[in-house]
Formats: C-alpha cells, sequence, structure tokens
C-alpha cells in the first residue's frame, strides 16, 4: 500500500500504523475509541480541572444545604446590611459578605447554583435530543426531506439567541425555571442539528454503512448501530461548549429581569441587585460573578478536553 | 549505533572516488507516541551519485518516508526526533545547518516530489503562479519573467497548451497533469537532487508509465540524482540503478538492482520478489511472507526480520545482524552490495 | 475451476447506470449525466473467478455497486440463477443479498470502528435470524475467525487494534458469515502492503476452494487480476471493450487499449527494461460525463480512424479471428482488433 507517512492523509503517525504481528502477542485487551478517549482524557489536567469543578458544581447544586447552613433568604437588615467580607482565621460565610438586604452573599452564591447548573442541564438534554433527531433525519434522508429540515433550523438559526429569548421570555408572566429551559430551548436545537446533519451525511457514506445496507440491514438499524454512534462525537462536543452558553444566558436573561427573579435565586438577578451598590460594595456583585464565569469556563474546557480526545486527527 | 559497517563504506568509496552527491550515515529518526518511543529510522546510510537513481524500497512503516522527510527538513518535530546521524549534501552536513541554511538548499539544491500532487498544491493560486513563485523568490525574477519561465516549464513537462493553462488552478487538472505541475515545480530551479515519495502511486498504470518515462528523461538531461521512494517493486525494477530495501527501520539489503532482483541475498528481499503475482506469467500460489511488520515501538531483539523469517535460527533471535558485503561465486567482494542477514549467504545460493 | 457447461449463476444484461447531474436547488433540472456503466453484459459461472480491470472512473466500482443493489440500475437486468434481482426490493431482495456478498477496498473504513470484532462478524446473523446457526452464535463467529486465519480470541477486540491485513480477513469473515455463493470483491488488496497482500489472496483462493465461491474480482492492478482470474474483462469508459480466458485476454490481447495498459505495466523485472515495447498512451482518459462518439477509446488510440468517431464497436469475436480456434478468438469490441506480438512477453 502507499506509505502514508509523507502525505498524512491517514491520520495516524506514521508509526500507528504498524500493527501487531499476526500469531503473536493479542493486541492487549479490548479498547473502544471511547475508552481510548477515556485513557486519553484522564491524563490530561485541564479535564480533571474542569471535571473536579463540574463535580462540586453538580453536588453544591444538589445539596446546597451540606455547604453552608445559613439561609439565603434571612434578611438581617439592622445588622448585615451591606456588611463587608470579613477574613476570618477559618473559612466563614463571612468572608462573601453580605448584601444589599442583609443576606448571605455566600448562602446566595451557593442556593444560586442549582438554577444554573439545572437549567443549563435540561437544556443541554432536550436540545440534544431533538437536535440530533431532526439532524439525523435530515443527513440520513437528505432529499426534500433535509431540504425543508434545512429550511426551517435557517429560519431558527437566523434568530438573535438572547433577543428571541427575550420575546418569549416577555410574553409569560410566571417565569419559572420550566418556561426558561423551554425558552433556551427552543432557540438552541437547530446548533445541534445542524452539526449532526453534517456529520451523519460524512458518516453515511462510510464503507461500513455500504457494508450494513448491502447485508440487507434495515434503515433503523444502520441508523442506530452504524451512523449515530460514529457521529455522536461533534455533537457532544459542541453540546459540552453550549451547556456553558446555556448559563450565561439564563443568568444574562435574569440579569436583564426577565429570567428568574426573587424570590427564585440566580447569580444573574443577584449580579442585577449588586450593580447598584457597585460603589460601595464590589463585593455583592464579584462572589456571583467569579461563580458564573468559573461555571462557564469549567464546561468550556471541558468540551475543549473532550474534542481532542474524541477527534480522531490525533489517533 | 555502528549499523553503517565500517568495511561496507570503504567499498563503496572506493568503487567511486570523491564525496557523493548525499549521503546520508548513520541516521535515526525517533517519534514519541502514546505506546512509547518508536524508532522510525534506526541507522540508515545510503548514498547517490549525480545522474543516478537510487530506489529505497520498502513497506509502510519501514522507514523509507520519514528518512525522506530527515533530508528535505520537513520532517514533524515533535513527535519526532533526529536521535543521530549526519547527512551530508555535496559533502556538507544538513543536520548541522541552520534553518537559514537549509531554506537556501530546499527547492534550490534538493527538490522533492510528492505522492499526492492535488493536496501538495495550494488550490487557490495558479498553477502558473505558484510555478513562477520559485523564480521570484529564490531568483528574484518580475511578474513577468516568472510567468514566462512558468510556461515554459510547463512545456518541458509536456502539458498540452500550456500557455491557456497556465492562470488554471490545480483542480482543473487531471491526476496526471497534477503529477507533471509537480515535477515542474521540482525541477524548476534545477535542483541536484530530486526525492520522489511515491510519486506515481497515485496515478492509473497507463498515466504512470507517462510520468515514470518523462520523469526519467529529465533526470538523464539535468543529471540530478533521483531518490526514488516506493513500494512497487515494478517502477523500481523499471528506473532503478541501485536498491537500499528497508525493513522495520533499516536498511536490510542493498546493491545494482539486477544483482537484487536476479540473486536477492536477503530473505525479505527474496520473499516479497516472490510475494508479487506476475504479468507474464501466470503461477500457481503465492509465496506469502506470513506475519507482520513488528511494532516499531517494541522490535525484536536480533534481527528484526526473524518472527517472519522461514531460515530463521538460533542466532537470529539474539544477535542482530550489520550489513555485510556480499561476495560473489568466486569471493570477490561485489562493490556497492550489502546484505543484513547471517545466512546472506545460503540466500543469495539457496 | 469454472464450469461454463453449467448454468450461470449470475448474468449481467445490458447494464446502464447513469448518474444524474442537476443544476439549481429547488428546481432542479438535469443538465446531463455521467455515463459510469453504459450498456456492460457479461456471465458468472459458478465457482470461477471473473477479473474487471479498468483504470479509476471506467465504471468497475459502479458495476459492484449495482450488483449489490448499493445503487439502482438505470437500465439492464442482473439475473441470479435465472431470476432478475435488479428490481426486486424489501424482502424478495434480502433473500437474495444473502448469497451475494461484498468485500470491501478499504479495510479501514469498511468496518464500524464503534463495534466489536464479534458483533461485525454476527451481525449478518442478526439481520438475516433465519440463517443464524441454530445454537451458539459466537461459537460460529469464532469458527469464521478461525476460517480466516485470525485468533479467535479476538472476539471482543475493535477494529482499529488490528492492521490493515488483519481487518482485510475481519471483511472477509463477515462476508462468509451467510455462506453465500458469489462474493463480489472490490479492490480488495489494494490498500494492503506487499507482502500483506499475498497473504490476503492466498487466503481468498483457499477459501474459494473450500466454499465453492464465485467471485467477481474488481482490481487495477493487472498482476493480481491475472493470478487470481480464470476470466478477465477489461473496462474503459463505462464500457466493457474485451473480455475472455486469461490466457486471451494476458497472451492474445486484441484491443489496443487492452495491449497499452498491459505494457504499460512495470513488470518487476529489471533484465526486461530495454528489450520491452511499450505503448504510451497520450493524453487523459476523457470525462464519462460528455464520452467521445463511437468508440470511446478512440481519443487516446493509435489505430484510429474516421469510421471509430462514426461507430460504436460491438463487443464480439472479431471477424478476422471468427474460425480460429486459439485464446485468440474471444470477444473485443474494436473495428481493427488484432494480436500485437510482444506486448507482455518481453
Amino acid at each position: 500500500m502507499p506509505d502514508q507517512n509523507l502525505t498524512g492523509t491517514r491520520s495516524t503517525a506514521p508509526v500507528a500504523e504498524v500493527a501487531q504481528a499476526e500469531a503473536g502477542p493479542p493486541p492487549g485487551k479490548p479498547r473502544s475509541l471511547w475508552s481510548d478517549a477515556w485513557s486519553d482524557l484522564r491524563r490530561k489536567p485541564s479535564f480533571l480541572i474542569a471535571a473536579a469543578m463540574i463535580l462540586v458544581l453538580i453536588v453544591i447544586a444538589a445539596f446546597p444545604g451540606l455547604f453552608t447552613s445559613a439561609s439565603p433568604r434571612d434578611a438581617d437588615l439592622s445588622g448585615a446590611f451591606l456588611r463587608s467580607p470579613e477574613l476570618t482565621k477559618f473559612f466563614s460565610p463571612e468572608w462573601f459578605g453580605y448584601d444589599s438586604q442583609g443576606r448571605s452573599v455566600y448562602a446566595r452564591v451557593i442556593y444560586g447554583t442549582r438554577a444554573s447548573i439545572v437549567i443549563g442541564v435540561s437544556v443541554t438534554v432536550i436540545v440534544l435530543f431533538v437536535g440530533s433527531l431532526v439532524g439525523m433525519i435530515a443527513g440520513y434522508f437528505g432529499g426534500w426531506v433535509d431540504a425543508v429540515v434545512s429550511r426551517i433550523v435557517d429560519t431558527f438559526m437566523g434568530i438573535p439567541f438572547l433577543l428571541g429569548a427575550m420575546v418569549i421570555l416577555v410574553s409569560f408572566d410566571v417565569r419559572g425555571k420550566l418556561v426558561i429551559t423551554l425558552a433556551l430551548a427552543v432557540l438552541g436545537w437547530t446548533t445541534i442539528a445542524r452539526v449532526m446533519r453534517g456529520s451523519v451525511i460524512s458518516v453515511k457514506q462510510a464503507d461500513y454503512v455500504q457494508a450494513a445496507r448491502s447485508l440487507g440491514a434495515g434503515t433503523w438499524r444502520i441508523l442506530l448501530r452504524h451512523v449515530l454512534p460514529n457521529a455522536m462525537a461533534p455533537v457532544i462536543v459542541v453540546a459540552m461548549v453550549a451547556l456553558g452558553g446555556y448559563i450565561s444566558a439564563e443568568a444574562t436573561l435574569s440579569y436583564l429581569g426577565i429570567g428568574l427573579a426573587d424570590p427564585a435565586m440566580s447569580w444573574g438577578s443577584d449580579i442585577n441587585t449588586g450593580k447598584d451598590q457597585i460603589r460601595v460594595a464590589l463585593h455583592v456583585l464579584i462572589f456571583p460573578s467569579i461563580m458564573l464565569s468559573g461555571t462557564i469556563l469549567a464546561f468550556l474546557m471541558m468540551g475543549d478536553a473532550v474534542r481532542d480526545a474524541l477527534d480522531p486527527k490525533l489517533r | 549505533m555502528t549499523e553503517t559497517g565500517i568495511d561496507l563504506v570503504k567499498n563503496e568509496t572506493a568503487a567511486t572516488p570523491g564525496t557523493p552527491l548525499l549521503e546520508v550515515r548513520d541516521l535515526q529518526v525517533e517519534f514519541h507516541t502514546r505506546e512509547g518511543v518508536a524508532k522510525a529510522v534506526n541507522g540508515v546510510s545510503y548514498s547517490v551519485e549525480a545522474g543516478e537513481t537510487l530506489a529505497v524500497l520498502g513497506e509502510s512503516g519501514s522507514g523509507k518516508s520519514v528518512t525522506a522527510q530527515a533530508i528535505m527538513g520537513i520532517l514533524d518535530m515533535p513527535p519526532g526526533r533526529i536521535a543521530g546521524g549526519e547527512i551530508l549534501f555535496q559533502g556538507q552536513d544538513l543536520l548541522a545547518m541552520t534553518e537559514a541554511q537549509r531554506r537556501k538548499i530546499r527547492g534550490n539544491k534538493i527538490a522533492m516530489i510528492f505522492q499526492d500532487a492535488l493536496s501538495s498544491l495550494n488550490p487557490v493560486l495558479s498553477v502558473g503562479y505558484q510555478l513562477g513563485e520559485m523564480f521570484r523568490v529564490h531568483r528574484g525574477a518580475s511578474r513577468k519573467e516568472a510567468t514566462a519561465r512558468a510556461v515554459e516549464l510547463m512545456e518541458r513537462v509536456r502539458i498540452p497548451a500550456a500557455k491557456d493553462r497556465v492562470n488554471d488552478y490545480p483542480h482543473e487538472f487531471s491526476g496526471g497533469m497534477r503529477q507533471r505541475i509537480m515535477i515542474a515545480m521540482a525541477l524548476a530551479l534545477e535542483p541536484d537532487l530530486i526525492i520522489a515519495d511515491e510519486p506515481t502511486t497515485a496515478l492509473d498504470v497507463t498515466v504512470q508509465a507517462q510520468v515514470m518515462d518523462l520523469l526519467a528523461e529529465l533526470q538523464q538531461e539535468y543529471r540530478m540524482g533521483l531518490i526514488l521512494i516506493t513500494h512497487d517493486l515494478g517502477v523500481v525494477a523499471d528506473v532503478a540503478d541501485r536498491i537500499a530495501v528497508m525493513y522495520a527501520g533499516r536498511i536490510v539489503e542493498r546493491g545494482d538492482v539486477r544483482e537484487i532482483y536476479r540473486t536477492p541475498a536477503h530473505p525479505y528481499t527474496k520473499g516479497l520478489l516472490e510475494s508479487i503475482p506476475r504479468l507474464d506469467q501466470k503461477g500457481s500460489d503465492l509465496y506469502a511472507i506470513r506475519g507482520l511488520p513488528p511494532t516499531l515501538t517494541s522490535l525484536p531483539a536480533g534481527c528484526s526480520f526473524s518472527p517472519r523469517c522461514d531460515r530463521a535460527r538460533e542466532i537470529c533471535l539474539t544477535e542482530r545482524p550489520l550489513p555485510v558485503t556480499v561476495l560473489d561465486a568466486e569471493g570477490a567482494p561485489v562493490p556497492g552490495r550489502s546484505s543484513a542477514c547471517h545466512f546472506w549467504k545460503e540466500t543469495l545460493h539457496g | 475451476m469454472a464450469d461454463t457447461t453449467r448454468e450461470p449463476i449470475l448474468e449481467v444484461r445490458n447494464l446502464v447506470k447513469h448518474f444524474p447531474l442537476t443544476q439549481g436547488i429547488v428546481f432542479r433540472r438535469q443538465v446531463g449525466a455521467v455515463r459510469a456503466v453504459d450498456d456492460i453484459s457479461f456471465t458468472l459461472y459458478p465457482g470461477e473467478t471473473l477479473g474487471i480491470v479498468g483504470e479509476s472512473g471506467c465504471g468497475k466500482s459502479t458495476v459492484a455497486k449495482l450488483l449489490m443493489n448499493l445503487e439502482r440500475a438505470t437500465a439492464g437486468e442482473i439475473f441470479y440463477k435465472g431470476e432478475d434481482i435488479s428490481k426486486l426490493s424489501g424482502r424478495a431482495l434480502k433473500a437474495v443479498r444473502r448469497n451475494i456478498q461484498m468485500v470491501f477496498q478499504d479495510p479501514y473504513t469498511s468496518l464500524n470502528p464503534r463495534m466489536t470484532v464479534g458483533d461485525i462478524i454476527g451481525e449478518p446473523f442478526d439481520i438475516h435470524p433465519e440463517a443464524a446457526p441454530k445454537g451458539d452464535k459466537q461459537a460460529r463467529v469464532r469458527e469464521l475467525l478461525d476460517v480466516v486465519g485470525l485468533n479467535p480470541e479476538y472476539i471482543n477486540r475493535y477494529p482499529h487494534q488490528f492492521s490493515g491485513g488483519q481487518r482485510q480477513r475481519i471483511g472477509i469473515a463477515r462476508g462468509l458469515a451467510l455462506n453465500p455463493e458469489i462474493i463480489i470483491c472490490d479492490e480488495p488488496v489494494s490498500a494492503l502492503d506487499v507482502s500483506v497482500q499475498a497473504q490476503v489472496i492466498n487466503l481468498m483462493e483457499k477459501l474459494q476452494d473450500e466454499f465453492g465461491l464465485s467471485y467477481l474480482f474488481i482490481a487495477h492492478d493487472l498482476s493480481i487480476v491475472r493470478h487470481i482470474s480464470d476470466r478477465v474483462g477489461v473496462m474503459y469508459l463505462g464500457k466493457m471493450v474485451e473480455i475472455g480466458s486469461d490466457a486471451a485476454i494476458y497472451d492474445h490481447p486484441t484491443h489496443p487499449y487492452t495491449q497499452a495498459l498491459l505494457s504499460a505495466v512495470p513488470l518487476p523485472d529489471p533484465d526486461a527494461r530495454e528489450g520491452r515495447e511499450r505503448i504510451i498512451l497520450t493524453g487523459d482518459v476523457p470525462s464519462p460525463a460528455n464520452p467521445p462518439s463511437g468508440c470511446r477509446f478512440r481519443t487516446r488510440c493509435w489505430k484510429a480512424q474516421d469510421r471509430c468517431a462514426e461507430e460504436l464497436p460491438l463487443l464480439a469475436v472479431p471477424q478476422r479471428y471468427a474460425d480460429a480456434d486459439t485464446a485468440v478468438a474471444h470477444d473485443s469490441a474494436c473495428h481493427f482488433a488484432e494480436e500485437k506480438p510482444q506486448v507482455t512477453h518481453a
């Protein structure tokens, strides 16, 4: 066969091409591509940091009570009005100070995590499901199905994300997590659909799909066994990066006052409260902002690390 | 590493006085991979004279292309690393030069032809521009002058209607024509040495014949040295003067093309020659070398070919054979011919 | 070896495949067609190997896809044991597919990277439960691995853990799973290293003897085709230009394209270099979207005359050899078909 070393058309480094002797030692343990990616990820500091951060965030979101005994709604206007952070010897909520209603900023930051994580994750799950399904159908069947779906996707893509979300949300009187989630999902699925469509189009031309067809495999078998598992990787990466985006969208909407609002807790609405006292009490603004940026960063880093691990070009 | 085999070098210099055009001495290239350090080139030595065609024959992973990349200075580093050796071009060690010095040699004195012409040409620039660029960059030619030279070159490689096609883009040419353009580009500055890495592998048989013919003719005309890197035993037999056969990063056999094809002195060469079906005769069963090439990260002790060799004995598993000069029937050394096999004599005569 | 007195197992009649060239997105209109396969007929007999050779773009791979029903023929028929399968669909097509399997060119892309070897070889049984072994499916998969010369212990490994040659063996095992009668091989060894090619070719020959398979062996490497084939067809630009026994094509070619093709193959024999007359064709293969009139080869042919542009030569035994009883009397689609001595032999 042509030596691929120079042209690099095959994705491997020149040496990866060389395999085991036929009758010789068995090629190690069975390793799927996913487990290969996993063993790559495990050694990557950026992934480990991101994973640790996300894990902590999830635990905070699930059990905020474990992290603070204070209630985020306990207001002590007389004693704690905009009290500045105080560095005690050991960690205590005092480090974060109090807001304009005398509530512990630390407690609010902890309790605000849930909204961000829940909305971010649920939007991603919905978008992943709907977008993948639509993208897969459009990509695999092609023809007029693809033409129709692609036009719909294009139409949605034309709507500015935040503006669209604002328009939708304004039409609701009560805007809970569910409404915000749905609003973001309605506008977000097209990104996934587009990536999935492209991915499926390239996978469906692969020889192994042709091989399955020539065996007489049915459409569903081909889609679920052959196309989907091989088309998923780029979609998962995009979804992880998008997750950070959804969290930031939720915060932005809440900041603008058309997302979550008191009594619901959200970093975005806390940042909004904090901005009024920015000159006298910076800490009210700073801590939720740090949490928000940190969270988004964690998901972006995760997406990046996973992209590298799944990228067949590096394999 | 003492792969070079001292007696062998003596023989060669004795046979050809003066410095060769290019001499690779004990070159070692490593790649750092997840599985460990892969020794892609493990003590390779060869030389090319002006006007001569040396074929480097080997399968994928044998290190033949990596050696060429090291000569050209286009090796990806990292993961690659040149761990040792010298590459002498007209007596000067390329590896000891600065990047600026090497750049002057690359394209100017040593040119390369790649397998995949489409991906080697820039798709957004016209062919004439890319050909002319060589003259503008290296020779400081004017735009008009450069275009004129580009047309001239295209005519040299027999592209029909060169004048009309000089402003066409690479994708507008067929595979064979693109490979001609690659050749034209390599020839542009009349280099002393051309390295052709699988130049015709991607082409159809009838076009392959055209391109190889052209290449051989131009080489004779300009008296260039040509290193032809290929896995195709037919192409080698057609154009090469001398051969170096590579296996798992080492040269296992080298010598005159006719001698090697007639009487191979290494079991790997012999096996390769016997394993290809012949167009001019219908054989029964093909001889198949058993097994697969070794993993470069864990080469077997002793001879790398021993796990696949029919002739392997105890000594082959423990002691790595160094290249030795092959002797003819009368016991006289055959100039430039060597084999890295403990049993070369038996292979040669058996 | 082939038994030509028997009924053919596969017969292709006037097969045509045109890929429409369209313009416009909303209102598509056809502006032409790529005539990938243009009126091709041949037969395959039980137990024989029919080689199809030709350069890229000659339509040989499209023929494979048409036979596998991966593409629908524009016109023409494909008879499997007397039944036209080119128009079948659904259950009837699925039943036929059991008997015609395919081995693909690229062992790196023809195996699903996310499935284990066991799943890949066992998939035919999931698709055709009626053909699955009664007892242990795993045992049958292991047996198949053993048949193609792989360690049955590798059943749980993934394709990327194998080398090219080993992967091609896995592809062959998948093709064998349903005990087919015909295997269509599309360039099965062209992606493999020389030393591994021989292993796979030998394996294929062994399997043919063992299971009485018929092969349609599509390749561009004339030497390999000669080695494995009983009969050979030469394609050029969607047409079959010459077909006959391997001796007929390789030792007595009468079509100028075949002669040029054979003479262009470099022989692994440095001593043959000078003595050999080579026909170096000029130019490139014309586009199949706009093929030359009359004989497709005339634009590159040194024998071409006015007649070649006007009249399409038919694939038949040339007049001058009609009475010859040697291999030279075989089908050749050229107005001026004539043997040219010393084309292959230096």
